[in-house]
């Protein structure tokens, strides 16, 4: 018995330069239709392209951070098609020599680190925006026409849709890291395609590839190869075969739907564009672009691990995200403890993150809070479960913790004479807790704190209400 | 006095001298094409308020004194392949029919600054595609010298209008002869500078690595001065070179026809050009001058480059090649014609290209997309980018011995109308002079050398790549010698 998946990724990734990529036009998500567009982003007759350098540093940037080759000798070529959000009848984009050849990215999995292979990354423009009305129009929007692209191709070294997320996760980190593209899928800026098959490992019988396209979302993605996967398995149990085929994932539906059937491959006729000159490209700049490079999330992750003392699970969390990583050190600063740091970050803040999917400059929660409330904490003037509330508050309210405590009263009772009050007075009503404990029921002790606490209205000092609990135990019953 | 027969140079000193006022030149020059042009159709689109809003301007800028540009009042002539702001630009195509764009080409818009006065736009074989004006949607043009005849191509409206005095200076495009070959059937001069002397940037791509703006003029100094006016490097271009520079040229002109510059200058004659058939009396005229160069202590050389047999079909598979991707634009989406019956995406790109682009056209697209897809590239398209580098090393030899390479224009005279529509390849063949000077990005000039039963015969003077002043010397001399009949 035995499948394997073989999953290949295209990613597209718009670059986030002020400009387009072959003329002087914003380069922005949005806008009034056609507003952001002049004679060469139109396509108009006569018009020339020319190359934005900011468009391929970033994209060396990239290939830098992605352990790729850079090929110093390259140019732009022409992909010839027709349709309608394309202006010249041609994308400007790279066929033969990629600007980034070859290269890996790592993904940590729990049996240790995998290295998923690049192709290249080429880079090419953006084409203009369909919309389909009601009434059967489409209108054209072309202010995303000429905005500079990436193209991100893996090998096929992926073998389950969660390794394809963690890598999808990944080069989203680092694309972000390295400010070269703001990554919203949801905005388009980052785009994936997936081609995946399934290998029977016993009989060497292999599905034909899937191109699934319209993935709007990492969840999306995994949903839509988790539904290929089980479909090519199923095609393979029966003997037959799938089609080559391209599908589109459908949310509403929770399946993938076929778009076409891929017969011969389109020819696009790739020639270079002569209206470009050959891109060279100077050692010493490449040289530059990394040292001007701001720490990868590899590098930094080892850095935590290393100054903080910190597990190699928690430094790849904490690292995971640029923002995070940031949040983290700052906090530090102001509160010599990473591991306490670091826990309530992957804690309740990360749970929060998640829920509302957030990133953590979105939120109202800054360094400052989390070192104040963590201090609050430690000195243990709250307890850790006050704390958890009050950094709820902080989130929803913005208010820093100081003034939470001091509004709601939360601080703790480390009073003696205060909690053995409460004490006497629960151990009063609960005597058969105490003879439950006494005939060797532990869990009744904890009972008898949750009551404590219950009575101080959360606000006792667990600890001291536990030992004052036996030892009145002790002294009275 | 009949202003149009004056040179532009001329012309410009007279405005100079507040002889005439610019105002009453575009008037004149305006009622000659009133006169003229129905018959002779070098025009598309005439801009007549433009045109008199401009010259009023620079009249008032001649009376307060302030400084003039270069073509200070000059009518000048635009081929309508070439992009003119809120002037329609048609290609000669139905599909850009009513086209007005929104900007100007770089070379429009230099030709504003240095005071020069837009007629209006020129007719040309259909985008650019032909060697005698007919394939133009608006009809063909007729040559001034032979109304029978054509006036070559593809700039015939260009070369034209300033035969017949309807403007002093033009611009045409030359992606393989388009304006030398149009001079030398119209006896002008004509001159193709270096790939990458003038911008590209608003010229309609035809095959984008061989096209340059050319220039049009009655005699060497006219074109001259056109071109010295448009030569620099321009940074929205990329093919546009950094060492594109004017003074050399206006260098060159300045110093005008020296006969001595024609002594040690070393000449080149390719025997293989010289074994090519021609026209009866091409060969004489050209020997002649030759013969002139000489005795004026030039130094001949005859010299081969070998691979100039592959030039033909070299050029003819990269233009079209160049020619099926630069026209895709032309799907009826964002502007120009837009077929009215279509039921899907497809059937609007078909209908619209069926209905609006011409056979000539037509057929460079298919050859293009035959060269160009993935079964063909390398064994057409690649292997002709190849052959071309070979061409060009040829030439890049010979230059380094020899200061000019020398040629007819032509290999054919001025022909009748129809003779050789129906024969394309021999339409071709007509090429065979000026097409190397494209592959390599060399400069050359057209100029009148002599008649054979009334119709003119042109002299290509082949320059190395920015090396325009060179041949603009060149042409001094022996425009000068011609003309003094030495």
């Amino acid at each position: 018995m035995g499948y394997r998946t073989i999953i290949g990724l295209e990613i597209h990734a718009e670059l986030s330069t002020k400009t387009k990529m072959f003329c002087s036009c914003t380069n922005a998500f949005g806008g009034e239709a056609n507003t952001h567009c002049c004679p060469v982003c139109a396509g108009l007759p006569g018009a020339l392209p020319l190359l934005n350098k900011k468009a391929v540093e970033y994209a060396i940037k990239a290939g830098i951070a992605f352990n790729t080759k850079i090929n110093t000798r390259t140019r732009m070529d022409r992909k010839n098609y027709f349709y309608a959000d394309l202006v010249k009848g041609y994308q400007i984009s790279q066929d033969t020599i990629p600007l980034c050849e070859e290269g890996y990215i790592e993904i940590e999995m729990e049996e240790g680190t995998k290295r998923v292979n690049l192709q290249r990354i080429h880079i090419e423009e953006d084409t203009g925006k369909l919309t389909h009305t009601m009434e059967g129009d489409t209108l054209i929007d072309y202010n995303r026409a000429g905005v500079p692209l990436i193209e991100i191709v893996t090998k096929p070294d992926m073998n389950t849709p969660e390794e394809a997320r963690l890598f999808l996760e990944k080069l989203r980190a680092t694309l972000k890291y390295i400010e070269v593209s703001d990554v919203k899928m949801e905005e388009g800026s980052l785009r994936c395609d997936v081609n995946i098959n399934v290998l029977d490992t016993e009989s060497g019988v292999r599905t034909n590839i899937t191109e699934i396209k319209n993935l709007n979302s990492f969840r999306g993605a995994v949903k839509a190869m988790e539904y290929e996967e089980k479909r090519h398995i199923d095609r393979l149990g029966k003997g037959e075969n799938t089609l080559k085929e391209t599908r589109r994932w459908d949310e509403v539906k929770g399946e993938t739907i076929s778009m076409r059937e891929k017969g011969e491959s389109a020819d696009y006729r790739f020639a270079a564009d002569g209206d470009l000159a050959a891109i060279e490209i100077a050692e010493e700049w490449i040289g530059e672009i990394r040292n001007g490079l701001p720490e990868l999330p590899h590098d930094k992750k080892e850095r935590f691990m290393r100054e903080y003392d910190l597990l190699e699970y928690d430094a790849g969390v904490l690292t995971a995200s640029k923002g995070l990583s940031i949040f983290f050190e700052d906090t530090v600063k102001l509160i010599d403890d990473p591991k306490l740091v670091g826990n309530w970050i992957m804690g309740d803040i990360l749970r929060r993150l998640k829920d509302e999917d957030l990133e953590i400059e979105d939120t109202k929660l800054s360094p400052q809070d989390l070192s104040q409330l963590i201090a609050l904490v430690k000195s243990e003037k709250i307890n850790n479960n006050t704390g958890k509330k009050v950094l709820k508050e902080i989130f929803d309210t913005g208010k820093d913790p100081e003034s939470i405590v001091r509004e709601r009263g939360l601080i703790q009772i480390s009073d003696e004479s205060q909690i053995r009050e409460i004490v006497e007075k629960v151990l009063e009503d609960n005597r058969q807790s105490i003879e439950d404990y006494k005939n060797g029921k532990d869990r009744a002790l904890g009972f008898l704190v949750g009551q404590v606490m219950k009575a101080s209205r959360g606000k006792a000092n667990p600890q001291l209400a536990n030992k004052m609990i036996l030892d009145i135990m002790k002294e009275k019953y | 006095m009949d202003i149009e027969k004056l040179t532009a140079v001329e012309t410009k000193e007279m405005i100079g001298k507040k002889e005439i006022s610019v105002q009453e030149l575009v008037e004149s020059y305006l009622s000659r094409i009133d006169s003229v042009d129905k018959d002779l159709n070098a025009f598309i689109s005439v801009s007549r308020s433009e045109a008199l809003e401009d010259a009023k301007r620079l009249d008032k800028k001649i009376g307060r004194g302030e400084a003039l540009g270069a073509l200070a009042g000059l009518p000048i002539g635009i081929k309508d392949n070439i992009i003119t702001r809120n002037i329609r630009t048609t290609c000669g195509s139905k599909m850009l029919e009513n086209f007005i764009p929104p900007y100007d080409a770089k070379v429009v818009e230099m030709i504003k600054k240095e005071d020069g006065i837009i007629l209006g736009k020129l007719n040309l074989d259909e985008f650019a595609m032909g060697s005698s004006t007919e394939t133009s949607y608006f009809g063909r043009t007729k040559n001034p010298i032979d109304m029978e005849r054509v006036p070559g191509g593809s700039s015939g409206g260009s070369a034209a209008a300033v035969k017949a005095g309807e403007v002093a200076l033009s611009l045409g495009t030359d992606t393989g002869g388009s304006t030398r070959q149009p001079a030398a059937f119209c006896d002008l001069v004509g001159i193709k500078p270096s790939y990458g002397l003038v911008s590209r940037y608003g010229l309609v791509s035809l095959a984008n690595s061989l096209d340059t703006v050319g220039v049009l003029g009655k005699d060497v100094r006219d074109a001259g001065l056109l071109l010295s006016t448009l030569a620099d490097f321009d940074p929205m271009d990329s093919t546009s070179s950094e060492k594109a520079n004017r003074e050399t040229i206006v260098a060159a002109l300045e110093s005008g026809n020296k006969l001595e510059d024609i002594r040690g200058m070393r000449v080149a004659l390719p025997k293989e050009f010289f074994q090519v058939e021609m026209d009866q009396g091409i060969s004489r005229e050209i020997n002649k001058a030759i013969r002139l160069l000489e005795s004026l202590g030039a130094n001949i050389e005859e010299i081969s480059l070998p691979h100039l047999e592959y030039s033909l079909a070299v050029y003819h598979i990269i233009v079209a090649s160049e020619i099926s991707s630069n026209l895709a634009r032309f799907d009826g989406i964002r502007y120009g014609y837009r077929a009215e019956e279509y039921s899907s995406l497809d059937e609007l790109y078909i209908n619209s290209r069926t209905e609006a682009l011409g056979e000539e056209v037509k057929r460079r697209i298919m050859f293009g997309t035959y060269y160009l897809s993935e079964s063909n590239t390398d064994s057409h398209y690649e292997k002709a980018l190849r052959l071309r580098r070979l061409i060009k090393e040829d030439f890049d030899k010979a230059f380094e011995k020899f200061d000019i390479i020398l040629s007819p224009t032509s290999p054919i005279l001025p022909f009748k109308f129809g003779e050789k529509t129906r024969d394309p390849l021999s339409m071709y063949k007509a090429d065979l002079f000026t097409v190397p000077v494209n592959l390599g990005g060399f400069c050359a000039m057209s100029l009148p050398c002599g008649y054979e039963e009334g119709l003119p015969i042109g002299l290509q003077i082949i320059g190395d790549r920015f090396k325009d002043a060179d041949i603009i010397k060149a042409g001094l001399a022996l425009e000068g010698g011609l003309k003094n009949g030495l």
